[in-house]
């Protein structure tokens, strides 16, 4: 093995660490491009992460399309249901982003890269904010094929464009309290697999009791109050306002009546739980 | 003055399992500890203390200078840790791995980039610099995380089984890496199963088994705890053992040891090169032909057997536990350790019995 003389003294400390938020955001960027590039070099999975919404796109609109009535709407008119689907779905997807999050981290534990990490002198919750990160950039690219797909099968947006931007940065607020939801239990489960199916399995009760498929008004009155006060219900409903698409009959729970507002809450404070939970978890976490 | 590595009464429990059991280090600086143990026996989890990875139960450690549980982070600056696993991002080229692993060590940007150059060229990485580490083979994968743990030449580095895995020429490699490594002033504890590896490498060794440091010293001392030299002889006939064995009986110093299968025949002796020649007549002189004749000084091997009863490789023992059971009968049959190489030959009557025991 050829050799080169090591320039400067071998015995020598990395620089004193600047510390602050500082420090902690550039670490973070660090993590969150080394996932990026990771992301571009397995496009599989963005393109399977892609092909998912697009088949619940098409499948939702043709197959219910005629079959659902809107509140409040004269016909079961196929557009009326797709225009109203369409946020629902977009909501729904940028959920998934919790599987992803969860697999990459158990996948990164289960490879020895957290013990990598963990060892470094970087800020404590770099590794998974530059994750959650990454994420975000990936939830975003797909909410903008998704979008194209919608305007095609019909979806418009009514209220203008800069309340559709409005809509869309709840949809990506909503990604990313989930993602950090991932972060939890990929720290908290064994493999990736059980991460992927773990991050998954809650997810389809806690999207279909919700107001993204069927207006809660038609559901039994049980499920239809938990689905007016389920965190991703207000998201959905919040982006129906903003784009202006049809919203069927609006129940009054308070989340229902300030959806705008209730999903920013929501999303806070899921942010500020599983991000502190998740930090500590990392903290102490073993393969 | 305490070394550069200093531990005192660790303690570790997971559920039942005392993985650390009150374990003392101290590693003076610029020298080179060897952790020897077999699978189980906690060295993983020594070094997972040690580098800020695993709060223990009870007691405290100090890595160059600095408290481990008092300040984590200060200490992170100070240590690289190479690990079993490779922990390189396989979808990342090497460079990108170091210039990560570079600028989450705080090295500015530039700083990084130049630093994987020179680390890449040190450990002949170049041609392979940007292709994804996914591609790698096991020793260059090996190199790249090695040169992942010395991006800040850290004064203190950990080694946990660093060639497990590899080929021989590899290993022979990554070794010359490591004394390179020492010889420049880095403190080095490293942890292996190879007991070649350890004598090879490291100033001190420390054995450790369940937990605890069941012996300490250099090398040398190790062997001479497991007693001097002894006489090992293959005769060309089976038949041929029995007159051996009382040719060595008469002339060394303890019990003999046979070996059936590979009709081998050992003793402890005093008195060294002359003794072996007078061991050589004597069996000429009864007509016992002789395919191979040595003077053996024990092995690290020996000494793990005699103080653990068992072989350091776990796995390897297993195997031999159906002819322990089989040769329990007869004085010195003492085939089961079936390790590597020396070890089958050595185990005194006593620890034949145990080397089943394996297993978990």
């Amino acid at each position: 093995m050829a050799v080169v003389e090591e320039t400067g003294a071998t015995v020598a400390a990395a620089p004193r660490p600047r510390g602050g938020p500082l420090a902690s955001v550039r670490d973070s960027l660090v993590v969150a491009k080394r996932n990026l590039i990771r992301m571009m070099r397995i496009p599989e999975v963005v393109i399977f992460g892609l092909i998912q919404p697009i088949m619940f796109v098409v499948l939702f609109s043709y197959v219910f399309g005629g079959a659902i009535m809107i509140p409040g709407q004269s016909s079961t008119d196929a557009t009326v249901y797709r225009e109203f689907l369409m946020a629902g779905i977009f909501a729904q997807t940028v959920t998934f982003a919790t599987a992803g999050a969860g697999a990459g981290i158990a996948d990164d534990m289960h490879k020895g890269l957290i013990d990598r990490f963990r060892s470094l002198p970087m800020a404590r919750g770099a590794v998974l904010t530059g994750r959650t990160l990454a994420d975000l950039v990936q939830t975003a690219l797909t909410l903008v094929v998704l979008a194209i797909v919608a305007l095609i099968v019909g979806w418009r947006i009514h209220d203008g464009i800069l309340n559709a931007l409005a809509a869309f940065g709840l949809l990506l607020l909503l990604g990313y309290a989930f993602s950090w939801i991932g972060a939890l239990i990929g720290l908290s489960v064994r493999t990736p697999e059980a991460a992927t199916s773990g991050g998954l399995i809650w997810l389809f009760p806690l999207t279909f009791i919700s107001n993204a498929f069927v207006p809660s008004s038609q559901m039994p009155a049980f499920l239809g109050h938990i689905a007016d006060w389920n965190p991703f219900s207000a998201t959905v409903q919040g982006c129906r306002e903003l784009f202006g698409n049809p919203q069927g009959v609006v129940s009054d729970a308070w989340p229902m009546q300030h959806p705008v507002a209730a999903s920013v809450l929501w999303s806070v404070v899921i942010i500020l739980a599983f991000r502190t939970l998740s930090v500590r978890k990392y903290r102490s976490a073993t393969a | 003055m305490p070394g550069a590595i200093h531990a005192e009464g660790l303690v570790k429990t997971f559920g039942d399992v005392r993985a650390l059991d009150g374990v003392d280090l101290d590693v003076p600086e610029g020298t080179v500890l060897g952790l020897l143990g077999p699978n189980g026996a906690g060295k993983t989890t020594a070094v997972r203390v040690l580098t800020t990875l695993l709060r223990p139960d009870s007691g405290r450690a100090v890595v160059a200078g600095v408290d481990v549980l008092k300040h984590p982070n200060e200490v992170r600056r100070s240590i690289g840790l190479s690990g079993q696993f490779a922990a390189v991002d396989e979808y990342l080229t090497g460079r990108e791995n170091l210039e990560m692993v570079g600028q989450l060590y705080q090295m500015p940007a530039r700083a990084a980039k130049a630093r994987a150059g020179e680390l890449l060229e040190r450990f002949n990485l170049t041609d392979a610099a940007d292709r994804t580490a996914k591609t790698y083979s096991g020793g260059m994968r090996r190199r790249l995380d090695l040169a992942a743990a010395l991006v800040v030449s850290p004064p203190v580095m950990f080694m946990d089984e660093p060639t497990t895995g590899l080929d021989p020429r590899n290993r022979q490699a990554l070794w010359e890496v490591i004394q390179e490594l020492v010889a420049g002033g880095t403190t080095l504890l490293l942890t292996t199963q190879y007991l070649e590896e350890a004598d090879h490498l490291a100033h001190d060794i420390c054995v450790i088994d369940r937990g605890r440091v069941i012996a300490r010293g250099t090398s040398d001392q190790l062997k001479a705890r497991t007693g001097g030299e002894r006489v090992e002889v293959v005769v060309h006939e089976r038949d041929h053992i029995a007159v051996a064995e009382q040719v060595l009986r008469a002339l060394g110093k303890g019990e003999t040891t046979v070996q059936e299968h590979t009709r081998k025949v050992t003793v402890p002796v005093v008195g060294g090169a002359k003794l072996l020649a007078e061991v050589i007549r004597e069996l000429d002189n009864r007509g016992v032909e002789i395919d191979d004749i040595g003077l053996r000084r024990p092995t690290l091997d020996d000494v793990f057997i005699s103080l653990t009863g068992h072989g350091a490789e776990e796995d390897g023992a297993d195997p031999g536990r159906t002819s322990a059971d089989a040769d329990q009968a007869p004085a010195g049959t003492a085939g089961a350790a079936g390790t590597t190489g020396t070890a089958g030959t050595t185990g005194t009557t006593g620890t034949t019995g145990t080397t089943g025991k394996g297993g978990k």
